[in-house]
């Protein structure tokens, strides 16, 4: 991948393909489990061949995408545990949605909303696994009750309601803040990028000498 | 079964629009299971294998008269058979119960059925499921109240009574009813089979039977199945007969309204970002964001020249 010179690296190859994994999964399951959930959007299921095949292909889409999310919680958990700038910053939403970054607290490599969104999926999507089971038919129909099943129907689809809006968000965010898309799809971001959007993170990029994603541990920095 | 067209439709699963209807006059019809004249011959399970060409594999002897124990995809209807004490009369009492599928007046199965037209219900009240639009799924289970859908895991179609629709379709009557020796099912329109039942539980009650009764459970807006039992007051004892069948609120709730709130908040969604798009816009790098940037860098670098020129040899 050719990128300029000074540029730091947002996402590695790695995490990249593993996203791009994700995310397809993401917008065949919502379209399968769409055209399952309201008969309005039914004729989606002809994208998938049939109504049959839609039936027979979501879960197994879904646990391609529990096994693909789990590799992005290994790779971002650590980049998402909450800190005190999240508050300061969600105190702050209102002047993010206004594009004023400039008086917005600072942030490291994700700021609140990215965090909401990656700890909302990862309760959602296990949620999803498990009530995904109880109703999967050809495999689990006689593993619970009938009354079991009919809850684990309802929360699969709010669950599926919720995660849909986050996507949403995920999506729109991505639109919105220029440059976000080719950090996922190239994998870089400009240091104008950094400093406007994640300044912490960007910091902790310089002054360590790294070019990303993460600041380097062992520096070899010159004893004061 | 196949969709038949002579016949038409008051309810078509998944769909919104107002099936065709165009003959009114059509008689709602029931099929009335006389259980206390049940002799438990099982000819009307036999007839419903011939007639439907059912043919299940062969099982094993369980110990009991149930056979085979449960309805399957090709065991539409199964006799039941309870031996009950009765606490008052210290009788044991043979209990057996044809089940197969009531054909409800508001279905759970077609509520719950998520395919266009897999589930309709015919004028005459029949419920019946077309199988070449069957996803198998598996919601009609979960939202049938009487645990009567079952899934072919080799076809994966959901199967069940048709109460005969092809033969009521040209004037015939169910095959079970055609063969049971005793006259404990009798077929015809719901008003006849309910004015009848109405003097077979006088007789009943005049022999003792104090609680014998119709059931035609209201929670489901009435059935075009219907039993006399001559203990109507407790039907869980024939074989777990519910006591007050419903659709589940649960299933009501997830086929109700979350559906077009959902819809309605993902489409609201899409809306307001695109309103922040037309308000705001976009959120680009700035050329003094870069500058900065650089003059950071640089700022950093120059520092750490500093510290390794400082530091003592």
């Amino acid at each position: 991948m050719t990128r300029p010179k000074d540029s730091l690296i947002r996402n590695p190859t790695i995490t990249r393909i593993n996203h791009w994994i994700t995310a397809t999964c993401f917008v065949l399951l919502m379209l399968s489990g769409l055209s399952m959930f309201d008969p309005l959007l039914f004729w989606m299921s002809n994208l998938f061949g049939s109504g049959q095949w839609t039936r027979a292909a979501h879960p197994w889409i879904g646990l391609v995408l529990v096994i693909s999310y789990a590799g992005m919680i290994v790779q971002f958990w650590r980049d998402n545990l909450w800190t005190r700038d999240d508050l300061a910053w969600l105190l702050a939403i209102d002047r993010v949605l206004a594009n004023e970054e400039e008086s917005v607290p600072q942030v490291a490599r994700f700021n609140a909303g990215q965090k909401f969104v990656f700890w909302s999926m990862a309760f959602l999507i296990p949620v999803l696994l498990f009530t995904g089971i109880l109703i999967w038919d050809y495999y689990f129909e006689s593993f619970s009750s009938i009354e079991t099943q009919r809850a684990a129907l309802l929360i699969h689809s709010m669950a599926a309601i919720a995660a849909i809006l986050i996507w949403v968000i995920h999506v729109y965010a991505a639109i919105w803040v220029r440059g976000s898309m080719r950090a996922m799809t190239q994998g870089y971001v400009t240091p104008g990028w950094a400093w406007r959007h994640h300044r912490k993170w960007f910091r902790a990029l310089v002054s360590t000498g790294s070019q990303g994603p993460t600041p380097r541990t062992s520096v070899d920095e010159p004893r004061k | 079964m196949s969709s038949l067209q002579s016949q038409d439709y008051i309810r078509i699963s998944a769909a919104t629009i107002t099936p065709p209807s165009v003959r009114r006059h059509e008689d709602e019809v029931a099929k009335l299971i006389d259980v206390t004249r049940c002799i438990g011959c099982k000819a009307c399970q036999a007839a419903c294998m011939e007639w439907n060409n059912l043919r299940n594999d062969i099982g094993y002897f369980e110990g009991s008269y149930d056979n085979p124990m449960d309805l399957d995809p090709a065991t539409w209807t199964l006799m039941r058979f309870t031996e009950w004490d009765n606490p008052k009369t210290g009788d044991l009492e043979w209990l057996i119960r044809k089940d197969g599928c009531m054909h409800c007046e508001d279905p759970g199965c077609l509520k719950a059925c998520p395919a266009p037209g897999a589930i309709v219900q015919y004028a005459n009240g029949i419920v019946d499921f077309i199988s070449e639009h069957c996803i198998g799924c598996g919601y009609c289970v979960k939202g049938c109240p009487f645990n009567i859908p079952r899934i072919s895991k080799v076809d994966h179609k959901s199967y069940k009574c048709t109460l005969c629709s092809d033969r009521v379709t040209v004037g015939m009557e169910p095959a079970c009813v055609k063969a049971c020796p005793t006259g404990a099912i009798l077929f015809g329109s719901k008003k006849d089979m309910s004015d009848w039942a109405g003097e077979r539980i006088k007789d009943l009650k005049s022999r003792g039977f104090e609680n014998a009764g119709l059931y035609d459970p209201a929670g489901v807006s009435g059935t075009h199945v219907m039993y006399v039992l001559h203990h109507a007051d407790q039907p869980s004892i024939y074989a777990n007969l519910p006591e007050n069948p419903r659709i589940s609120p649960t299933v009501e709730f997830w086929k109700g309204l979350i559906k077009p709130f959902a819809l309605a908040g993902i489409a609201a969604s899409v809306v307001v970002g695109f309103l922040h798009w037309v308000v705001a816009g976009p959120n680009e790098v700035q050329p003094e964001d870069e500058e900065e940037a650089e003059h950071f860098k640089k700022e950093v670098e120059e520092a750490h020249a500093r510290a390794i020129s400082d530091k003592p040899a």
